[in-house]
């Protein structure tokens, strides 16, 4: 049997996160949490290759208690078995305090994984560092931006682009992967299956009591790096603003700029006359 | 010369040197910041017959170079370039480490800063130092449309990668001394636990959207892969060329080719108009050098339309129909 674990984490779902201009800060409140898109890129990876070896999945996140969300998605995917870590003092972890108690966790609760399978990034704080720091705090081998894998017995055979090289690469289990997006396209649950994941009440919810750990190795004070602020960046133009109708504005653009765009494309645009 | 009381250290990624030099372009910033603590910039390279580069690194701004020069490291290993650092690290004691964001330096650098565990800050557009000399390093945050500022406080050294473009590497000064410090190859090293199968360098792309001097950019907002084809007729009608953003490639209505941003392409043309873009550091960071910008966008709030001399609030759809057909009404030959 193939124990594979899947690390995942819940992000706003939207880009254009609502933030207030003035103070910029975010209103985070109103950005409703999705599935990471690239964990979800991980999970069909492990799916697929729970269907060629007999597998079993393992989902994990660390998160507010609202994360819970996807692992019930995960479920309803074909996870086998979820594991929330979850704990107040866990917040405002940076990619050290995270790694770490993801490893601590995993040691604990599912420590005979041949291979563990994470998203190449997070959309929200896209540092691509927990994956790589994971292996190290595990000591086990590890490949980021995976395109494509393939197992024979204990030895996994991926293929990724690294700087302009295409790269075939070997790593015998156990071990750790990072999953590029692009390939991979994740499945959809089905409603019903969606509907029994949130029946099931199988999940494990652990916090830093019960991994053993002291407050200052998690969340914020296990954090090497501290947030100054955070600001948008400023625009440098005169920045005109046209609305209306997209006839009348197209109009209104070469009337005050058929120069300014005629003179580069090298063409007359003035109206005839 | 009086010894210095600090050291930035530049790891030098010479894989891609002549289409990337991000190691030199951080050669360049580690000078600035190095003014700010009184530090000497130090540059590492492991390989096999690597002199060319430490001589680049010198020429570009390096004081010091550690090498270690052995068969072992022709190709390029994580596993074993993470030890290998670390202990030097941990022997010389710099204070700031500066990794380009190259793919290998995104594996390299947290792996690296988790065996030293002290913070590191990935793909950083900005470095600066503050008042209490702490290295301040500013970052995109949630998809690119915000930016924050991080320290590493108490943590050494202090770590952050950067992407490629972000600063000016110094023109190049062949005159200029620096000091080898050749570093053996350590005969207790653990062995690489990855195995290189193949490897095969990819064939620099055409960039003919680089040299565009109209350039027609869409991004998710077109909405349908249908609507983002009508792009490619306005800038057939402009003698111009089509660029993306990341999601747009990856929904395939796009190639590859067409992406702008710091990670692939910098574009600069005279014109841009922009479809349906927000606006992310990690695109915009590709369009700096544009002259005229014309961003149309159902939201005006969106970072894209900041930046824009025209910013025009509707559907971008629809806008670009209308552009083709005002366009060939007005261009008469
Ligand atoms: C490490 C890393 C590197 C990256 N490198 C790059 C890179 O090189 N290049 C790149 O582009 N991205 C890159 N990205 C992704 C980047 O962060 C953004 O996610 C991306 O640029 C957003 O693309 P977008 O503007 O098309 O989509 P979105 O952010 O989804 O924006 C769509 C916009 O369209 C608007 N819109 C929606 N409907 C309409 C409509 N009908 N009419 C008009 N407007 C509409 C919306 O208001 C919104 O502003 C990178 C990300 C990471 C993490
Ligand atoms: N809080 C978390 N819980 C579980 N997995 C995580 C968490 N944060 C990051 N990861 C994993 O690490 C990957 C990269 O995240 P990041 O380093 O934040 O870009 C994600 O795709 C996840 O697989």
């Amino acid at each position: 049997m193939l124990k594979m674990i899947v690390c995942m984490k819940q992000v706003p779902m939207v880009s254009d996160l609502p933030w207030d201009p003035i103070t910029g800060t975010l209103t985070r409140g109103a950005a409703e949490g999705m599935m990471n898109p690239a964990c979800k890129h991980a999970l069909e990876a492990a799916l697929l290759l729970k269907e060629k070896h007999d597998g079993h999945i393992t989902a994990i996140t660390m998160g507010p208690p609202s994360a819970e969300e996807i692992l019930r998605e995960a479920i309803a995917l074909g996870a086998d078995r979820c594991l929330m870590v979850s704990d107040p003092k866990m917040a405002g972890a940076d990619t050290l305090a995270t790694s770490f108690t993801l490893a601590r966790a995993i040691e604990i609760f599912c420590p005979d994984f041949d291979l563990i399978l994470c998203g190449c990034h997070t959309s929200d704080s896209e540092t691509a560092q927990v994956g790589p720091q994971l292996s190290e705090e595990l000591d086990i081998p590890s490949i980021a931006s995976v395109e494509s894998l393939e197992l024979r017995e204990k030895t996994l055979r991926i293929t990724r682009v690294s700087d302009h090289f295409l790269e075939t690469l070997e790593m015998d289990l156990p071990g750790l992967v990072t999953i590029a997006t692009g390939r991979f396209i994740p499945r959809y649950a089905s409603m019903a299956g969606l509907g029994d994941a949130f029946q099931d009440p199988g999940i494990l919810t652990v916090g830093a009591r019960d991994l053993g750990l002291d407050e200052h190795d998690v969340g914020l004070k296990g954090s090497a790096t501290r947030i100054l602020d955070i600001f948008t960046p400023v625009g440098r133009k005169e920045n005109i603003v046209l609305t209306g109708a997209p006839k009348k504005i197209v109009e209104e653009l070469f009337e005050r700029f058929d120069d300014a765009i005629g003179s580069v494309i090298r063409k007359d645009l003035k109206a005839e006359k | 010369m009086a010894e210095k009381k600090h050291s930035i250290w530049v790891f030098g990624d010479y894989r891609n040197y002549f289409q990337n030099r991000v190691t030199l372009q951080l050669l360049s910033r580690a000078n600035d910041l190095a003014k700010m603590i009184d530090a000497e910039v130090c540059a590492t390279v492991f390989g096999h017959e690597v002199d060319e580069w430490v001589g680049e690194y010198i020429a570009h701004g390096a004081s010091k170079v550690y090498v270690c020069d052995h068969p072992a490291l022709t190709f390029y290993s994580t596993d074993i370039y993470v030890v290998l650092m670390e202990r030097l690290v941990r022997q010389y004691g710099p204070e700031i480490i500066l990794v380009g964001a190259t793919s290998f330096g995104r594996e390299f650098a947290p792996r690296l800063a988790k065996r030293l565990k002290t913070g590191l800050t990935a793909d950083c557009v900005g470095l600066d130092i503050n008042d209490e000399g702490l290295l301040v390093q500013t970052a995109p945050a949630f998809g690119g449309s915000l930016l924050t500022r991080i320290v590493t406080p108490e943590k050494r050294p202090q770590m952050a990668t950067v992407r490629p473009g972000v600063f000016q590497e110094i023109p190049h000064n062949y005159q200029a001394a620096g000091e080898i410090v050749n570093v053996p190859l350590p005969d207790d090293l653990p062995g690489d636990r990855i195995r290189l199968v193949s490897s095969e360098r990819q064939a620099a792309r055409e960039q003919k959207l680089g040299d565009a001097s109209v350039v027609v950019c869409g991004g998710r907002g077109m909405g349908s892969r249908k609507k983002f084809r009508n792009l490619y007729e306005l800038a057939r009608v402009l003698g111009g060329e089509v660029g993306a953003t990341r999601p747009v490639v990856y929904a395939k209505w796009a190639d590859e080719d067409a992406l702008v941003g710091q990670a692939d392409k910098h574009i600069s043309p005279k014109v841009l108009f922009s479809f349906g873009i927000s606006g992310a550091i990690q695109h915009t960071a590709g369009i700096k050098n544009a002259g005229f910008i014309i961003a149309v966008n159902k939201n005006p709030n969106a970072a894209m339309m900041k930046m824009a001399d025209v910013a025009i609030v509707a559907d971008a759809g629809q806008v670009c129909t209308a552009l083709i057909r005002e366009l060939k009404k007005r261009i008469r030959s």
